[in-house]
């Protein structure tokens, strides 16, 4: 399929593998965006950009290094403005950027004073909950967490907002093996409970994060959305990919560099 | 949410109020009539807005810039401009007390001195209530440079030279301004008149008739000139053609050798006696001056300028703020 443009997600509800029987409400979107663009300087670093992200369901984004899934998620977070087109967000949103940044001289306790100073709602109760199930020391300074450790207080400080939408840009990219799956299962606990159908993105590098937790995938490269749609759906409709690792190489190897 | 603005200033807030406390107890010990802790505690008092602003204010957002905690900081419900203005408010308070502490400490302690001297202009700068809106100015210059440098010691460098500047402009061309001075025309006095050159690099004029100022008790001199009845200034080929030979050294006569000091060979000074008596003829002397009663005004006034200022850089900070991103 050559001279594939930045295509339109498959619209979510309707398809979606996850659900079994058809939803005919109308499609939600958590994330809406036209002709999006973003340029630093001469580079752009998202161009020409359509995007529906579907509501009440965990999305991927996948993508290699530089193909702009940190601008994206930030625009979407309000970070950053676009340069062209707009983009719309509904809802709440809890945001955990790359690298989850922390105030290295603020302990775990008063990063969650500050998530309520600096929020209309807030569960004080959830927030407390999870940081003990993370086995943080509520005064530890936040500079001396360890990466998993410093990535669950910041996925705390997002949940515990009560958003509708959670963003997350790369939260695992630099856990091991074993934080890497205990965050994601905090992030499956999360969407779990929260009864009113929260909404997820969180991008990745690498496929296999993204396989196991999301219903939704959006492949973006070279600063344009390539491929998207139900994880089940993209499997099912081309029956030679064995996997859906093979299905994304397939489509990167036609991205022109 | 106050906690959270105080929360972050902590440290640098911390030594502000120790340096008020180290001034309150040199002052409290120190004899009044001691040259040297008057001059370091006058010098305290200069020199604590720009290491406020430096301190307290440059990093307030470079930091979070730099760091990336602005990523968290910006994302949560109050937004970034809330959460701005919550840290410049907080922030600035401990700024204006911290100067407002070691200004009053200062000026009680000196009062007296000050008194005694009938100089109070000469000591404007370092006491009463101006401090507090220098204070105001760097600290929220110092925040709008971080959010324009977006990295903590650029900011810091910034902060210090854009604040001294305005300072020192305000100072040498604002203030004798702020108020129409009062003129006072006398006699020129050639016992007390004097030939040369004064400034500072690098405004030096070239050398000229200098007059001393008559004696106005605790005024404020802003000008001293030469005029004729109908307000023209002594030219230098005017003076030239009165007094010939004027600035010349006395022939045969080796110079004093720089050693500080020396006194003017007798021919030169009564040289000097006859061209002052022949220039006074035509010419007089004019004073323009802020006499003893606008001290507290222009205290005020420059209070009232600088707290503007601090607001509108404080509105600046807000808006590039807002445009980052």
């Amino acid at each position: 399929m050559p001279g594939r443009r930045c295509q339109p997600g498959v619209s979510g509800r309707h398809r979606a593998g996850t659900g079994g029987g058809v939803d005919l409400s109308p499609v939600d979107y958590a994330i809406e965006a036209n002709g999006l663009g973003k340029r630093y300087g001469r580079r752009w670093a998202l161009a020409e950009c359509i995007l529906r992200v579907p509501a009440g369901q965990v999305t991927g984004l996948v993508g290699p290094n530089g193909a702009g899934k940190t601008t994206l998620l930030e625009l979407a977070a309000g970070l950053l403005r676009p340069t062209t087109g707009a983009i719309r967000v509904s809802g709440r949103v809890g945001f955990v950027a790359q690298d989850a940044p922390l105030y290295a001289g603020l302990s775990v306790a008063d990063h969650l004073r500050l998530g309520q100073a600096l929020n209309d709602r807030w569960d004080a109760v959830l927030a407390r909950r999870r940081v003990l199930a993370a086995v943080l020391d509520l005064r530890q300074r936040a500079g001396r967490l360890s990466g998993g450790q410093r990535a669950q207080l910041a996925l705390t400080l997002a949940v515990a907002k009560l958003p509708q939408l959670l963003i997350l840009d790369e939260p695992v990219a630099n856990l091991d093996p074993l934080a890497r799956r205990q965050f994601l299962d905090s992030v499956a606990e999360a969407v779990a409970a929260s009864g009113e159908g929260i909404t997820v993105i969180f991008s990745s590098h690498l496929v296999a994060d993204l396989e196991r937790a999301c219903g939704y995938l959006i492949l973006l490269a070279a600063s344009q959305v390539r491929l998207a749609g139900p994880v089940g759906t993209l499997l099912a409709s081309s029956a030679r990919f064995a996997s859906l690792d093979d299905l994304v190489v397939s489509y990167l190897r036609e991205v022109p560099r | 949410m106050t906690w959270l603005a105080w929360r972050q200033a902590r440290g640098p807030i911390a030594v502000a109020a120790a340096a008020v406390v180290a001034v309150a107890l040199v002052a409290a010990d120190a004899g009044r009539a001691d040259a040297t802790v008057r001059l370091w505690l006058s010098t305290v008092v200069v020199v604590a807005p720009g290491l406020l602003g430096v301190f307290l204010g440059a990093p307030l957002v470079a930091e979070e810039l730099q760091s990336g905690t602005f990523r968290l900081a910006w994302t949560q419900d109050a937004g970034r401009v809330r959460w701005l203005a919550l840290r410049l408010v907080v922030t600035a308070a401990a700024c204006v007390a911290a100067a407002g502490l070691v200004s009053w400490i200062v000026t009680w302690w000196a009062g007296p001195v000050d008194r005694a001297g009938l100089d109070q202009f000469g000591s404007f700068d370092s006491r009463d209530i101006v401090p507090v809106g220098y204070a105001a100015f760097a600290f929220t210059l110092g925040a709008l440079a971080g959010a324009l440098a977006r990295k903590t010691v650029p900011a810091m460098v910034v902060t210090l030279v854009a604040f001294t500047a305005a300072r020192s402009t305000f100072r040498l061309l604002v203030r004798p301004h702020l108020l129409p001075p009062l003129v006072k025309a006398v006699p020129l006095d050639p016992a007390t008149t004097g030939y040369g050159s004064s400034g500072m690099w690098p405004f030096i004029p070239g050398p000229a008739l200098q007059p001393a100022p008559p004696g106005i008790p605790d005024a404020w001199i802003t000008s001293v000139s030469i005029l004729d009845r109908g307000g023209r200034g002594l030219t230098g080929s005017e003076l030239a053609r009165m007094c010939p030979g004027i600035g010349q050294r006395p022939a045969g006569r080796a110079p004093g050798g720089g050693s500080g000091h020396a006194q003017a060979p007798p021919g030169v000074v009564s040289a000097m006696h006859e061209c002052v008596t022949r220039v006074a003829a035509t010419y007089h002397e004019v004073v323009a001056y802020q006499p003893a009663s606008r001290y507290w005004p222009l205290q005020w006034l420059e209070l009232g300028i600088f707290l503007a200022a601090a607001l509108l850089v404080a509105g600046a900070c807000a808006w590039q703020v807002r445009r980052i991103g």
